[in-house]
């Protein structure tokens, strides 16, 4: 268990990381979820040792290694930019952190091969990096820090500058690669479908704080607030302003709906409604609510619609499945489907429903 | 604006190429249509760079030409090609405002103030950057650095045409998705010529209306964003556009012409014979949407659901092979042992040594 209580990060009068507190488990995938800048980076140097907290204390398994030099922990970090030993072979370059650990020759060739059929690597252990594709040099640097079998394995955005279906295939294997290994792992990155695909626990980001942990599936469909709602959105969520009047919703004066028995949960007066673009559609599936807008731009892609549309309060994004083409400036229809809508406070807190 | 022809261009950067793989470039052959939005879309190392950079005169061509409307400009110096570039990395005089910065391309070929204050101040407005007019640049972040890039590219209106390359990588997911469809709806108020090249399918589909899809220095399809998912004719195309991409499976094709994988009888709209078909590497392609849950076909065992949240990618496995199937949000997923899949009809396709037969 990787604890760290109250830690906070302030370098030359500038606040990286508000006080913070999180608990990191051996199961599963940890997933630091954030823009660029919103401390993703700093939480994981504080995690390694990397950089020392201004407050708070960091404990692994129950001992406090605050301010433990990285040298000293049982710690492996893989960066975006892939690090290699550019004149050894794949083979050394794995085998480098056992070697510096002084382990017996016979340990070393059983744990490099072994990691390295794991990585797909085997064929290319003889070849220098600079001979291995990106993703292979990738590769081979997972392989240098898992096989040191550390029990904290962090990765900062480790496929940010691969290929996109290299990236695919490699986030689909990661997680079932670390399982079952005993290991801590943090995986940092910017892109929501990555911190979802992965699966496991979700720390939301956004200018120094952690807006929410827990798992990834309840952050997505109840994020405690509007901040975590939209980090883990991409295309972005509709948020509309509205007013709850009585047991009604409006948008606007012609755009409302009945909130039902629970109507009760929601205070009188300004409300936040957040409706994600596959929850806007330009078609009525049964149980939506219509809203006029002007198409400002449509795009098709393989074989899905994204239109942008904007009413007289806002500009709102629609995603479906289908093709579906308007002509910009055209004014249409969409539906609204309010059973998924999401509730927030002026202050951006969710209220829940039920 | 320009229509642009590729007449069986070749490029190599080794003095005397001999074998296949000698060639970054092996002979492409096509023309883009004066006004459209093109994407060339390939993993690293496909030929896409080169490309650009001979259409944009950085390189000269091994072999073919490449003809501008009627010119013939294949040795003809870059800024004589009048092509506006942009970069992956913001390309930005710090010292210099927004408007200057914007303003540059045209005063520097002595275009009349009244048009430049014209053209900068609708370009800003298209992209957002009305209000930071008169900041200097050197104070901006880095995406609105790279938006004053692109802005630059769209300034002037006597180009041929305007190539992106990988203009979005540095920029954050949020971000990312607004600039792309802002230079959508750019394109769409004013038909430049525009070719942008990537490795991400997701930029490709969304930004172009045709889109060149090209692996190991040859162009494999070029289609519409919808065609290509519809219909790869090649399993390279099928796996690389898509996400999941699509699910391949080795497949038999009997005497009277009925497609089995694993002995299981496929539905598919296939009249190919058995016979030319039989000696060839045979796969059928189906995409992850197209397969479904059924009473009978191939038995499978669930392994992995991943919920991705607008979607949840669900992972069979028939033997050693893997078979992925993509549910909506809002679709239960039954609880039975084992389960059968099927795929709807006329959805899947046959291939041979990768090529689409039907």
């Amino acid at each position: 268990m990787l604890e760290l209580n109250d830690v906070s990060l302030e370098v030359g009068g500038h606040i990286h990381l508000y006080p913070t507190n999180l608990s990191l488990g051996a199961e599963g995938f940890n997933t630091l979820l954030g823009d660029t800048l919103s401390g993703k980076t700093s939480l994981l140097r504080l995690m390694a040792g990397l950089t020392r907290p201004s407050k708070g204390r960091v404990k692994f398994d129950g001992a406090d290694v605050t301010g433990l030099a990285v040298q000293k922990r049982n710690v492996a970090m893989v960066y975006q930019q892939f690090i290699n030993y550019p004149n050894l072979s794949v083979w050394e370059n794995i085998a480098s952190p056992l070697r510096v650990a002084g382990l017996k020759i016979d340990e070393i060739k059983r744990r490099v091969s072994s990691i390295a059929e794991l990585l797909k690597l085997t064929p290319y252990l003889d070849r220098q990096p600079s001979q291995l594709s990106g993703g292979q040099q990738q590769r081979a640097a997972i392989a240098r820090a898992l096989v040191k079998e550390c029990k904290l394995v962090l990765l900062d955005e480790p496929f940010a500058n691969l290929d996109y279906k290299l990236r695919e295939s490699l986030r689909d294997e990661l997680p079932r690669l670390l399982a079952d290994r005993g290991a801590i792992v943090v995986y940092a990155t910017t892109e929501p479908s990555e911190a979802l695909q992965l699966g496991g626990l979700v720390a939301t980001l956004f200018e120094g704080r952690v807006t929410q942990f827990g798992p990834s599936s309840s952050l997505y469909r109840f994020p405690r607030d509007l901040r975590t709602a939209q980090i883990l959105s991409d295309p972005p969520i509709n948020i509309a302003p509205g007013k709850k009047i009585g047991s009604r919703l409006e948008l606007t004066a012609s755009v409302g709906w009945e909130l039902g028995h629970a109507h009760t949960n929601l205070p009188e007066g300004d409300i936040y409604v957040g409706l994600r673009p596959h929850h806007v559609l330009p078609e009525n599936l049964g149980r939506g609510v219509s809203i006029e807008g002007r198409v400002r731009i449509s795009v098709v892609s393989g074989s899905e619609s994204v239109i942008r549309f904007e009413t007289d309060s806002m500009l709102w994004v629609s995603n479906s499945q289908g093709l579906k083409r308007f002509d910009v400036g055209e004014t249409t229809s969409f539906w609204l489907d309010i059973d998924r809508a999401m509730y927030f406070r002026p202050d951006g807190s969710q209220i829940a429903l039920d | 604006m320009a229509r642009i022809r590729l007449q069986d261009l070749a490029h190599s950067y080794h003095p005397n190429p001999s074998d296949d793989r000698d060639w970054a470039l092996r002979g492409v052959d096509f023309v883009w249509d004066d006004g459209g939005a093109f994407a060339l879309l390939g993993p690293s190392g496909c030929g896409k760079t080169t490309l650009l950079n001979l259409i944009s005169g950085l390189l000269r061509p091994t072999k073919g030409r490449i003809v501008f409307d009627e010119q013939d400009v294949t040795m003809l110096e870059p800024r004589v090609r009048n092509i506006a570039q942009v970069f992956q990395f913001p390309v930005v005089y710090d010292t210099m405002t927004v408007y200057e910065n914007l303003a540059f391309p045209l005063r520097n070929r002595g275009v009349q103030p009244e048009v430049v204050d014209r053209r900068v101040r609708s370009v800003a407005s298209a992209l957002g950057l009305d209000a930071s007019l008169n900041n200097r640049a050197r104070a901006l972040t880095a995406d609105a650095k790279q938006k004053i890039s692109l802005g630059r590219g769209l300034v002037r209106q006597d180009v041929s045409a305007i190539l992106f390359d990988e203009p979005l990588t540095v920029i954050d997911p949020h971000l990312k998705w607004r600039l792309r469809s802002e230079l959508k709806a750019l394109h769409q108020q004013s038909p430049f010529t525009m070719i942008y090249v990537t490795h991400d399918q997701t930029e490709a589909l969304t930004f172009a209306d045709q889109v060149v899809v090209m692996n190991e220095g040859e162009v494999i399809q070029i289609g519409t964003p919808a065609a290509l998912f519809d219909r790869p004719n090649h399993t390279f195309v099928g796996h690389f556009i898509g996400s999941p991409g699509m699910n391949l499976l080795p497949v038999s094709v009997d005497q009277a012409g009925v497609v089995r994988f694993e002995g299981y009888a496929i539905q598919n709209s296939s009249r190919g014979s058995g016979e030319n078909l039989a000696a060839k590497g045979l796969q059928i392609g189906v995409r992850p949407e197209f397969v479904r849950l059924q009473r009978e076909g191939i038995p499978v065992n669930l392994v992995r659901v991943i919920d991705a949240g607008h979607m949840r990618i669900l992972e069979f496995r028939h033997g050693e092979h893997s078979i992925k199937m993509v549910l909506s949000e809002s679709s239960a997923i039954p609880d039975r042992t084992p389960y059968f899949l099927g795929f709807e009809p006329n959805r899947a396709h046959l291939y041979a040594d990768g090529w689409i037969v039907a």
